[in-house]
């Protein structure tokens, strides 16, 4: 029994080959589609895993610090540790904004944390842990920045002493890590022209510059310009204990709101990327439906374009089944070749995206299996249109 | 019909060359692929920790001049900027009628001073007096004696002596409080000079102005500054520690002071004094550090950057700090064993200038630990070790 499929196939290879190369260029597509939309979930995913926090405690009424705005005092985290069950509380800061890196900028988001708490980066690529207190900087290798390198922060120069990798926000920008006091002070630290501008303002007001008490201006703007404001707490449970119990705790008695890993997830995937999300994953489904289309269309048109060949075999008697056989191992043949390339072609540019792209095995499976039942399909119209030929036009005109 | 060979094994190798080109991308990514570490050996070396804080330059010494009374300034001698030597006439309060005041007593002294001399002629003439009285009562007592006046006589001559007597000490007593008048109204004067002069601000101190608080037509009330004044050689830096990175801290240790204004320059200085009370909003400790030798031209509230060196530790086992992971609450460092990684939980101790800690427990010397990694690791994470990762 000799291998129709194969022989036919050897006879114009070139063009097979080729065409299941442009076919998988089209399948790499699609995966990287998908790859784009499990790399923005993943995004908001590692964001929570990289605080290494079991519950998030942020300003009462808001789905904070993430999601929206939230602002908390700086010593939340001494009530909060006396609370049972917590083993680590640490206050943090998150703020977006360009980093200054030489003459151009990074968008970056800034994150402020304690070291040894809950909130400093798991792991590093290169370089060391903070030392000092103050001006040493983290950052994610995604922000171009080097070991060793000074950025700018508002009005202070950091020193880049480690490096990381996949900290990032959940808008995907790369994070970089400096001590809280700073990060405070970055955050919420007016301009200069802003601070002399408040001052003149105090000083002209005549209820806090009044000519028989002398100082009151100073105090008063002196206590304007401190600021102990946190975005949130970071809260490790002692193990055994539920979180969502701690969580209520905190947020009955502290009267602050408090979210576990699962509300945070929630608030992320189901709140914060939902839009962007489901725009990525419509242009997912048009892709995957035109992906379908045109490989449909090629093994029709290949059949179509053998069709005297056909005849002539249905001339010399041979069985329809072996025919669709033919048609449809060609078929299945081209997916798998389509498939391999999209494969290759996705993951060898998937490190180019400026954001994350994941490509995760599960979703690579079940290309391969759409693939195989859409090639399968398809050539159930192909092999339609080969059986009704009449055997007569191999010698017709 | 056979097909030529070269047409068949270029098909093949295209077929190798696909599924070899899918075998390496299932070997780099996705869940077959190692996560790529670097590793170091447990040394021991010498570790020198450091202390790291920010300070504010500042005046040990500090200068307020006020009126002690509420007036108006009448004259502002000096400047901001303006170098003053102790007891140097810095401003001048408005006497209102001070001076007038200063000329009434002068008077009412002088004045004092001539009723003192009244009296003084009054008891010299009332001494005279007297001493006529009992010349007179002398003599008619002799001429009783012998017959020749009736005692009567004599009793009015005894009593003229008394009366010469009465007046002198009346006299006495009027020169007395004359003087005392005198006494009080030369006080008086004495104190009105005083007000006088106080309502000149002299320099307290050998010092520097910083700051010329009120000119003259502006009324202070008492205690508030016209000019301050800083002593020029008593600049110390005011240094705030995390309190969490504080141990360590001693009187006499040496320091690297950086100002903002010149952050090339590392200037030399120790330690001056720690202050008991830490500052238990901001958790920081405060402590002061002077300058060896203080530089020319320093702003007080400059900013400056403090790195303390404590005494190193001699031959301790050290890791770099980036090995050091947090899993499951324990700090401890993932140590290469055979084909799997064991999480070895450490207690750590200082750690150095250069980001190594000390480990106190947990590991021995010649260990692998793994530093960096791509990725965070778990007991089955397959590795491959690599002398380093991206960016350094």
């Amino acid at each position: 029994m000799i291998s129709l499929a194969g022989r036919d196939i050897l006879h114009s290879w070139g063009k097979f080959v080729l065409t299941g190369m442009g076919l998988g260029l089209l399948i790499g597509v699609t995966l990287t589609m998908a790859g784009v939309y499990r790399g923005m979930v993943d995004d908001a995913r590692v964001l929570l895993d990289n605080s290494g926090a079991d519950i998030w405690v942020v300003q009462k009424d808001t789905q904070g610090p993430y999601a929206e705005a939230s602002s908390i005092r700086d010593d939340v985290y001494r009530g909060v540790l006396g609370l049972p069950a917590v083993v680590q509380a640490a206050s943090v800061t998150y703020l977006t904004m360009q980093v200054r890196h030489g003459a151009t900028d990074e968008r970056s988001m800034v994150v402020g944390f304690e070291p040894g708490q809950p909130g400093e980066p798991a792991y590093l690529v290169a370089g060391r842990r903070l030392l000092r207190g103050h001006f040493e900087a983290i950052a994610d290798v995604k922000t171009g920045f080097r070991l060793g390198e000074r950025i700018r922060i508002r009005r202070h120069d950091y020193e880049v002493v480690g490096l990381t990798r996949r900290m990032v926000s959940s808008g995907g920008d790369p994070m970089v890590f400096i001590p809280l006091k700073d990060a405070q002070e970055a955050q919420f630290l007016k301009d200069n022209d802003a601070i002399i501008g408040d001052r003149a303002r105090t000083v002209a007001n005549p209820a806090l510059n009044r000519p028989g008490v002398p100082g009151l201006v100073d105090a008063v703007n002196a206590a304007q310009t401190i600021n102990h404001s946190v975005n949130a707490v970071l809260v490790r449970v002692a193990d055994g204990t539920p979180a969502e119990q701690v969580a209520q705790d905190i947020r009955r008695w502290k009267h602050l709101q408090a979210f576990t890993r699962e509300q945070m997830e929630e608030i992320l995937i189901a709140k914060l990327i939902a839009t962007s999300a489901k725009q990525i994953g419509m242009f997912l489904v048009i892709l995957t439906i035109v992906s379908a289309a045109i490989v449909a269309f090629i093994i029709y048109t290949m059949t179509l374009g053998k069709i005297r060949e056909i005849a002539v075999l249905k001339l010399i008697g041979t069985r329809n089944r072996s025919i669709a056989g033919m048609i449809l191992q060609q078929a299945l043949g081209l997916g798998l070749i389509g498939f391999v390339v999209g494969k290759i072609s996705a993951t060898i540019w998937a490190p180019a995206f400026p954001k994350y792209v994941l490509l995760e095995p599960a979703d690579a499976v079940r290309g391969f299996v759409i693939v195989m039942v859409v090639c399968a399909l398809a050539s159930t119209l192909a092999i339609r249109a080969a059986l009704k030929v009449d055997p007569a036009a191999a010698i017709g005109g | 019909m056979k097909l030529p060979f070269s047409r068949r094994s270029a098909f093949i190798l295209a077929g190798i060359a696909l599924a070899s080109g899918f075998v390496w991308v299932l070997a780099r990514s996705g869940p077959l692929a190692p996560v790529r570490v670097t590793v170091t050996e447990v040394v021991r070396a010498d570790l020198a920790p450091v202390l790291f804080g920010i300070g504010v330059v500042e005046a040990r010494r500090s200068y307020l001049v006020g009126p002690t009374v509420a007036g108006r300034v009448r004259r502002v001698a000096v400047d901001v900027g303006d170098a003053v030597r102790v007891g140097q006439l810095l401003a001048e309060m408005d006497p209102v009628d001070l001076d007038q005041r200063l000329a009434a007593t002068v008077a009412a002294a002088a004045r004092a001073k001539n009723a003192v001399d009244t009296a003084a002629a009054q008891l010299a003439d009332s001494i005279a007096r007297r001493d006529v009285a009992a010349a007179n009562l002398r003599r008619y007592d002799d001429l009783g004696g012998k017959g020749f006046v009736s005692s009567s006589v004599i009793d009015g001559k005894a009593q003229e002596l008394k009366s010469a007597e009465a007046q002198t000490a009346g006299a006495d007593a009027a020169l007395a409080g004359a003087r005392q008048d005198l006494a009080r109204l030369n006080a008086e004067r004495d104190g009105a000079q005083q007000q006088r002069a106080n309502l000149r601000l002299l320099a307290p101190a050998d010092g520097l102005v910083t700051a010329r608080d009120a000119e003259p037509g502006s009324t202070v009330v008492a205690g508030q500054a016209v000019l301050r004044l800083v002593a020029g050689d008593s600049l110390w830096v005011k240094l705030r520690l995390d309190q969490h990175r504080s141990a360590g801290l001693q009187v006499g240790l040496p320091a690297e002071i950086v100002l903002r204004s010149r952050p090339g320059q590392v200037l030399a200085g120790k330690v001056a004094r720690i202050e008991m009370l830490s500052d238990s909003v901001t958790e920081e400790r405060i402590a002061q550090v002077s300058f060896d030798a203080p530089p020319a031209e320093v702003s007080v509230g400059e900013m400056s950057e403090i790195t303390l060196r404590l005494p190193p530790v001699k031959q301790a086992l050290v890791v770099p700090n980036a090995a050091l992971r947090l899993r499951g609450g324990k700090t401890g460092v993932w140590v290469e064993a055979a084909d799997r990684l064991n999480f070895v939980a450490v207690r750590a101790g200082i750690s150095g200038a250069d980001g190594r800690v000390e480990i106190l427990e947990g590991l021995k010397e010649a260990e692998a630990v793994i530093v960096h990694s791509e990725r965070d690791l778990a007991a089955d994470s397959r590795i491959k070790v690599v002398p380093a990762l991206a960016g350094s």
